[in-house]
This record gives structure tokens, C-alpha cells and sequence, in this order.
């Protein structure tokens, strides 16, 4: 097959950071394509800097290469120059390890972590040269596969991919390869293209959209059903019982260009089970599986060895929970004390003293800004969501913070969560304040900055019922607490333009006939849309009148508990009466206790899968089981749904 | 002890930045585990002092760095395999091919510099085209060109630094684009003349092909030098300083 490399190389001088474009990456593979052999392209529908470090698709780049039966290449999305220069000469999509063009693949596959990178997985499958509706695509097309948080809900994008995998992709990626091999060694012949698909919604964790008949009744939703047989019913995630068993990635690509992330990257544990309610990605990867410390440390010490950085990041959702954290990250700085500086950094800190203990431990110089998240104003506010930090938690962290150094203090709030009033919100401003009068004893301008987000609801959550702010009223919200701190020395707020929280909306909980607007957008050059700068809500609006969705009604409206939801059809494991009932917890400002560390309530994530959370201490780490000096075993009523609860350990 | 290196960047990995290169010479050095000596203070840098940039997409036959050693750690360091030790952990396409060690008082290498080499092809001209473009240029007296400084449109004259341009003839069979090439030796100081406002400056202006840097230019009381003696890899310290 021809690399399209001669007629791209003269035009990377005219684009800019051309440096994308070229792979060479320590780490990166050249595959022997082989007819034996399923090619993969594997995708994130963003740039380069953004896509490179993603971790999911780095894990499954190295697990296909060591298969006999596959080779994987990754493409990313080109910029606007390139694109231009690309469609002006017909030059398709093409691959970064051999440049090769993504139509000479088998599958191309994509990551999806955002949803408003919809648009930009449209734009790459028709610069890759195939149609972008799955049903006018032919043989010799490649299937068009996604997998990623956000195909928990994959209806708005249900027209326009082949099939979509749930959960952990360790497992089942090889079991596809299997399938597709057989098709591609059959010869993808005529009306084949239906065949591999039917074939594929065996696998469990595998969704094909086709196979399914979507009803409606007026604006209702009736029910998603599968159109054969021998189709499941309901699709079920994949998870991986024990990720010891996946030390990936073993060799981590390191770009030659800046990317996000730029560091070492080692995963502790995977799944979070603090139950934060507005938090999708902590509800769909549960149970909480912890790497073995040991094989942490390999991981650690091999890596910054292999790649000569400097820094490493210990990745979780809430990376402070592991078990013997502390000895963990003791034994690390410690173990690279006679070589090159270190660094260490947690992506998320504990609100608390201990939190800060372990940030001190890591960070002995440049001690700048800190970050935590409370994401509420009140304790009201964080009884409703489910994050139970008590304002002492927080001051006792600052007050940590500023006695040991740091000057800067980075708080995270969401605004328009469930039953907030402008108290709630104002109780952010308060919050900061007080932030900044503890950091006056210690130095003489204290900063506080508090970063505050428009809540967007998203499904396999308790807040899937929960009708979002609309945009006016997030905005509303913001001003509010911008004059309020106006006067506030040393408190400074930062948001982002709630403009695209609408159009997220629409996209996380809304249904297939969506995919139009989609469509429409990306017809009208609306790519890139998670770019502030290229963020277009006018052409949302637009599109979404032209085919008559009424975004009140996707976004706005509050969910009953009898609805048929978009995503019923698909499994995280979680029970929809215990979110029901989380919901109803949450607006009777109930919290619910980390269950790692107290009784199973049942989610259905571990009992439903036979699995169990794999966790080296069977004791919460200090302060109790929200790490916060509460007991909440006792103090909160815990809702059991009347099965047999699961050991926590191993 | 300070050591200068030479590196040629060639190939797909043109299309990285003078940065890009600065991050993959740090990572290399750690991972080839040099004693580099690392700065005092809040935040510790490897001493590593670069040349002159090299413009993104640009190939080069001749790039230099500076290195300090730790001492004593960095007497003990095996020059002679250096070349060899280092390249594997550089992407691909960038190859060392020298190192010397040189005296702290020698000028770092943005001062000492002063004339580069280059070979530039330019898409679309025939070699006989190229030659009367050339001669124009080398026959006037001024090039005056507007060039942005601080968002400011100035004026300035790059004749001055243009020392001698050559035409070698048509463009080789690997070239991206066909056309002919030629040979610029362009200052650096009192301020660089870029290969791409040369090239604005003919009449008409000519597109940028291949671009490659093949020699940097020290001159001392006259006479040219490169910053390491051309066919040099190591040699002992004692050597070095004599000059």
C-alpha cells in the first residue's frame, strides 16, 4: 500500500506545528501489514497534543502489536490548515506510524472522551474517504468502531458507527480481532458487511447500533430492540477483574512535539467508588481495582528509565485513596534520590490535612499552587452531590497548604447542580474568602482561585433525571459570584463560557434522532467544536430547528422514573433502581458512604459481574471512608437493595 | 568540564522545533545517563546550551550543543562512544556525529557564530532560472526587505549578509518537490538572514523547497573554523583547549 508521506511532506511547511504529523515517537511501532493481519487505526477525534497521551488507546496500541494476528497505527485529527491543504490535493486521512491512508485499514476506531468531538469523528471517517452514515458504507470500507466514556450513551452517534464497545478494552479488543480476521480472511464479500456485525454483537460489551429498532411514541421514546434473535437484549460493559494482569502501557509513547500530559503516566487503580453523584466516570468503572505497589513501582522506575522524563503521574480518579499511598510515593522519591530530580504529581488531591501531607512529601521544592476540588459552596450543596467535605476539611487542608509553603490555592466548583440556590452559589465566594483570610498568616498575599464549571448531567449517574441550567441561568450564576468577589482581595473566580453546556447536554443524554444535528453541523464546517475559539452554539441552534429537536425538551426537563432512557438498552453494571434511589438520597441531601470501606449497597457493579474490588487494605486510608474524620457507616442511613452483600478485599 | 556536540537532523524529524529538539536532547541525555550538571535552585535544569535555532522543517548537517559535566563524574565519561551511546535515545533521523570537549572561556556558540551554509532547494526553477536570479541578487547593492519587529514594520537591508550564493544545479531524484538547488553562505550577525527572507527577496520571490543547513562558521582573525574541527570526534581534554 502507498504512504501518502511524498505528497504530504511538502506541505507541512506551510501548516503549523507540522511536528504532529510526523510520528517517530520513542515507543511507536512500524507493523508488518500482512493479509493474515487485522489493521487497526486507532483514533482520537482531537489534535495530536490532546489525543497523544490518551491512555486507553496507547494500552490497546500495545496489545494488538503483540498479537500474531494484528497491527494498529494511530491517526489523530488534522488541523483546519492541514485539512484544508489535504482536501484541496485529495490526500485522505492517513495514518502516523507508516502514513499510510486510514481507508487501507480494516477497522478505525476511535476514543471518545468529549462529546463535542462528535463533529470531529465525522470529519476524520470522511477524510479517511468513507461514508459517514454506517449504512451507505460497503465492504471494502472499514468498520467504524468507538469505545470511551462516552459511548455509554452512543445513540446521537448510533447512525454513524459500525459498533461500539463498553468498558475496559484490555479483554475484548482481541475477541473482535478474531471475528474481523475471519471476515477479512473470507474476502469481505458482497452484503459480508452485515454478517462480521452480527457476528460482533455476540462479543459481550459489544453494541451494534443496526441491529437494533428504535421506537417512539410522539416525542417518547418506547424502547431500543434488538432485531434478531440472537442479539442481546441488553449490552453489558466489559471489565477487567484484575489489572495486574495488564502492566500497559509497557512503553509508553513519547512525542517529539509538546502534548498534554507531557510525563511519565502510571494508572494505580481504575473505578472509584466515593460515589461523588455527578460524576459519570467514578459510576461506569466501578468496582475500584488497585495495581499491586509493587508493580506500581516497576512500572514507575522502568518507565522514567525507558523515557528519560522527569516526571511521573500516579493516575486514578482519586489517586490519594490507595491503599499505603504514602509508602508508595515514599518509596519513590527516595528510590530516584541519587539520580536527576523526580518529580511526582497526584492529577487530584484530597481535600484534607492528610491530602496535603502527602503533596509536601512529593513536591520538597517549588512549592506554588495547590488544587482541590470541593465543587460545592455549602454542605447542603455537598450532601446533594455526594461530596461530603466539611468546611473544616477544607480549611484544615488550606491551613496545611499555606503553613508548608504554598501560596497559591486552586479550588473547583460546579455550578448549576441539582436543588442549588444562589446561597449555594454564593457559598463559593464564601468559601474562598475565608481561604484567603487563613493564607494571611502565613504570607502577605495570599491567592485563591476559585475555577467554577457548568454542570452538565450524564447518564449512568443519579443526576441522569436531573433537567441541567440553562445557559442563561448558568451565566446568571457566574455574574453573581463575580460581583460579589469583586471586592474580594486576593479571591479571583475563572470560568469557562457556559456556551457549550446546551449542546453537551443534548449530546450526553439525547437519543439517534439527534445524529442529524450532528450531521448538519459538521456539513457547516463546525469542527473542532471543544476549541473555545471555534465553538459555535449558533450553529447548534440553527441546525437543531432546521430538523425540529427542541433542546428544552433533551436538556431542560427533568427525567420521571418510568422513562425509557436513550441508554436503557445498555449496562454499566449499575442497578436503575439504585440510582433512582441515589437521586431521591441526593434531594433528601442523604450522602452514602464509600463502599470500599463499609457494606455493599448493592450498585450492581461488583454482584452483577461475579467481580470484587480489589483493594490491598481492607481499612479506609486516614480519616475514614470520605476521607474527611466522619464516620459515616454509622451517621448515614445506608439504603441496602436486599442482596448479599460482597466482601470487600483480596 | 564542558563538551560541544555535533548532530545532523534529517528526514521526517525536520518538521520538529528548535524546542522539540531542546526536550529530545534532555530526555536522551537522562536516559543515556550522562552526569549532567544541573542548575541550583527552585527548579533544576540540566546546563545544556543550545546553538542557533534552527528553523522548523529545516534539515541540518551541523548542529551543535554544549554540555556541562559534573565533575569529577564527567572526566570518566567514555567520549569516543559518546556518539554512539547517544543516538539510539534521539528520534530517528537525528545522528551525532562528534564530540570535543572545549575550554568554559570559548564564546558560546550563538556568539562565535557568525556565517551558516546552506543548501536550498527552491520548487519550480530550472537551474538556468536559478543562476540569473542569482546574479541579480549578488549584482545589487541593496536588498532592502520589511521585516516585524515588536508588531513594528521596519525596514532593513539584508545585502549586507548575504556573503555568497552558488547554484549547484537540478534538484536530486528524492527531492519533495523538483527544482533546482542552491548554495547560500548567509551571516548571522549583526542579525541572521533567513533562507526564507532570502528567497522573498528575488524578483520575483521564490518558494521555499528542502532547506538544509551543512556548515556554521566561526572566524577568527580571518579565517573560517568550524565549532568542531570537521573530521573530529572525541579528543582528550588536553587537545581540546590548544588552539
Amino acid at each position: 500500500m502507498n504512504d501518502v508521506w511524498p505528497q504530504l511532506e511538502p506541505l507541512l511547511s506551510k501548516v503549523a506545528k507540522p511536528a504532529r504529523y510526523i510520528g517517530l515517537e520513542d515507543g511507536a511501532r512500524t507493523p508488518h501489514h500482512a493479509a493474515d493481519k487485522v489493521a487497526w487505526l486507532l483514533s482520537y477525534p482531537d489534535t495530536y497534543e490532546i489525543g497523544l497521551p490518551n491512555q486507553g488507546l496507547q494500552i490497546l496500541y500495545e496489545i494488538l502489536n503483540e498479537n500474531p494476528h494484528a497491527v494498529a497505527e494511530r491517526a489523530y485529527a488534522p488541523w483546519t490548515d492541514l485539512e484544508g491543504l489535504l482536501r484541496d490535493r485529495n490526500i485522505p486521512l492517513f495514518s502516523l506510524d507508516t502514513h499510510r491512508p486510514a481507508s487501507a485499514f480494516d477497522l478505525i476506531g476511535f476514543n471518545l472522551s468529549a462529546e463535542l468531538t462528535y463533529t470531529n469523528l465525522l470529519n476524520m471517517v470522511d477524510l479517511a474517504g468513507v461514508p459517514v452514515r454506517s449504512a451507505e458504507r460497503r465492504p471494502e470500507h472499514p468498520l467504524i468502531v468507538a469505545g470511551g466514556h462516552c459511548t455509554y450513551n452512543p445513540e446521537p452517534i448510533a447512525d454513524f458507527l459500525d459498533f461500539v464497545v463498553l468498558g475496559d478494552g484490555e479483554e475484548v479488543i482481541t475477541e473482535i480481532n478474531e471475528v474481523v480476521r475471519d471476515w477479512k480472511m473470507s474476502g469481505r464479500t458482497e452484503g459480508s458487511r452485515e454478517n462480521v456485525l452480527r457476528e460482533l454483537s455476540h462479543i459481550v460489551g459489544v453494541y451494534v447500533p443496526s441491529m437494533y429498532d428504535v421506537t417512539y411514541e410522539g416525542a417518547d421514546l418506547l424502547a431500543v430492540t434488538p432485531r434478531y434473535s440472537d442479539v442481546p437484549e441488553r449490552v453489558e460493559k466489559r471489565t477487567v477483574a484484575d489489572l495486574a494482569e495488564f502492566p500497559y502501557p509497557k512503553t509508553q509513547l513519547v512525542p517529539i512535539t509538546e502534548v498534554v500530559h507531557d510525563r511519565l503516566n502510571v494508572e494505580v487503580f481504575r473505578g472509584c467508588t466515593r460515589g461523588c453523584r455527578f460524576c459519570q466516570a467514578g459510576m461506569i468503572t466501578r468496582p475500584v481495582r488497585e495495581r499491586p505497589a509493587e508493580q506500581v513501582r516497576t512500572m514507575v522506575e522502568e518507565g522514567l528509565r525507558r523515557t528519560g522524563y522527569d516526571e511521573v503521574a500516579l493516575t486514578s480518579l482519586s489517586t490519594a485513596d490507595f491503599s499505603g499511598i504514602e509508602k508508595l510515593v515514599g518509596d519513590i522519591v527516595t528510590s530516584t534520590d541519587d539520580g536527576p530530580p523526580v518529580s511526582v504529581s497526584l492529577p487530584s488531591l484530597r481535600v484534607d490535612a492528610f491530602g496535603v501531607g502527602i503533596a509536601t512529601q512529593i513536591q520538597r521544592a517549588r512549592r506554588t499552587g495547590l488544587t482541590f476540588a470541593p465543587e460545592a459552596g455549602t454542605w447542603r450543596m455537598r450532601q446533594v452531590i455526594n461530596k461530603l467535605i466539611r468546611e473544616e476539611d477544607l480549611y484544615s487542608a488550606v491551613e496545611a497548604a499555606y503553613s508548608n509553603g504554598w501560596r497559591r490555592v486552586k479550588l473547583y466548583f460546579l455550578t448549576g447542580l441539582p436543588t442549588e440556590t444562589d446561597e449555594d452559589t454564593l457559598g463559593i465566594a464564601e468559601l474562598a474568602r475565608n481561604c484567603v483570610e487563613l493564607g494571611k498568616a502565613h504570607t502577605k498575599s495570599p491567592s485563591v482561585t476559585a475555577s467554577v464549571g457548568g454542570f452538565v448531567p450524564k447518564p449512568f449517574t443519579p443526576f441522569q433525571w436531573f433537567g441541567q441550567n440553562t445557559v442563561e441561568e448558568l451565566r446568571r450564576k457566574i455574574n453573581l459570584l463575580r460581583d460579589d468577589t469583586r471586592k474580594s482581595h486576593g479571591v479571583q473566580v475563572k470560568w469557562h463560557d457556559p456556551k457549550a453546556t446546551l449542546v453537551e447536554g443534548i449530546m450526553s443524554r439525547g437519543d439517534r434522532r439527534v445524529g442529524v444535528v450532528i450531521e448538519e453541523v459538521w456539513r457547516q464546517g463546525g469542527t473542532f467544536q471543544e476549541w473555545n475559539e471555534r465553538f459555535d452554539l449558533d450553529l447548534w441552534t440553527n441546525a437543531m430547528a432546521a430538523h425540529g429537536i427542541d433542546p428544552d425538551w433533551y436538556a431542560y426537563r427533568h427525567r420521571t422514573e418510568h422513562e425509557v432512557l436513550p441508554w436503557d438498552h445498555l449496562s454499566a453494571g449499575l442497578h436503575k433502581d439504585f440510582l433512582w434511589q441515589d437521586w431521591r438520597d441526593s434531594l433528601a441531601e442523604v450522602g452514602l458512604p464509600d463502599c470500599r470501606w463499609t457494606p455493599c449497597y448493592d450498585c450492581g457493579a461488583c454482584t452483577g459481574y461475579s467481580i470484587e474490588h480489589i483493594v490491598a487494605s481492607a481499612t479506609p486510608p486516614a480519616g475514614g471512608s470520605q476521607g474527611t474524620g466522619q464516620d459515616l457507616g454509622r451517621s448515614v442511613p445506608v439504603t441496602l437493595l436486599g442482596r448479599a452483600p460482597v466482601v470487600v478485599g483480596s | 568540564m564542558r563538551i560541544r556536540v555535533r548532530y545532523s537532523k534529517l528526514g521526517k524529524i525536520r518538521f520538529s522545533s528548535h524546542r522539540d529538539m531542546a526536550r529530545c536532547w534532555e530526555r536522551a541525555l537522562r536516559r543515556a545517563e550522562v552526569p549532567v550538571s544541573i542548575t541550583e535552585g527552585f527548579s533544576p535544569r540540566p546546563k545544556v546550551h543550545f546553538g542557533l535555532a534552527l528553523s522548523t522543517s529545516h534539515e541540518s548537517l551541523g548542529e551543535y550543543l554544549d554540555i556541562d559535566l559534573q565533575e569529577p563524574e564527567g572526566s570518566s565519561v567514555d567520549l569516543g562512544t559518546l556518539p554512539e551511546r547517544l543516538t539510539p535515545f534521539l528520534p530517528q533521523g537525528v545522528v551525532v556525529e562528534a564530540v570535543s570537549v572545549i575550554e568554559r572561556s570559548e564564546l558560546s556558540l550563538q556568539e562565535a557564530v557568525t556565517v551558516c551554509t546552506w543548501s536550498i532547494e527552491v520548487p519550480g526553477v530550472s537551474p538556468e532560472q536559478l543562476e540569473i536570479d542569482v546574479r541579480t541578487m549578488l549584482d545589487a547593492t541593496t536588498l532592502p526587505v520589511i521585516r516585524e519587529r515588536k508588531g513594528k514594520k521596519v525596514n532593513d537591508d539584508i545585502r549586507s549578509g548575504i556573503i555568497d550564493l552558488r547554484v549547484i544545479g537540478a534538484t536530486p531524484s528524492d527531492a519533495p518537490e523538483q527544482g533546482a538547488v542552491f548554495e547560500a553562505e548567509l551571516a548571522t550577525q549583526p542579525r541572521s538572514v533567513r533562507p526564507a527572507e532570502l528567497l522573498a527577496a528575488f524578483d520575483p520571490p521564490r518558494n521555499e523547497g528542502r532547506v538544509r543547513r551543512t556548515h556554521q562558521w566561526i572566524i577568527t582573525d580571518g579565517a573560517r573554523r568550524e565549532p568542531i574541527p570537521a573530521h573530529a570526534t572525541a579528543r582528550a581534554p588536553a587537545q581540546a583547549g590548544a588552539r
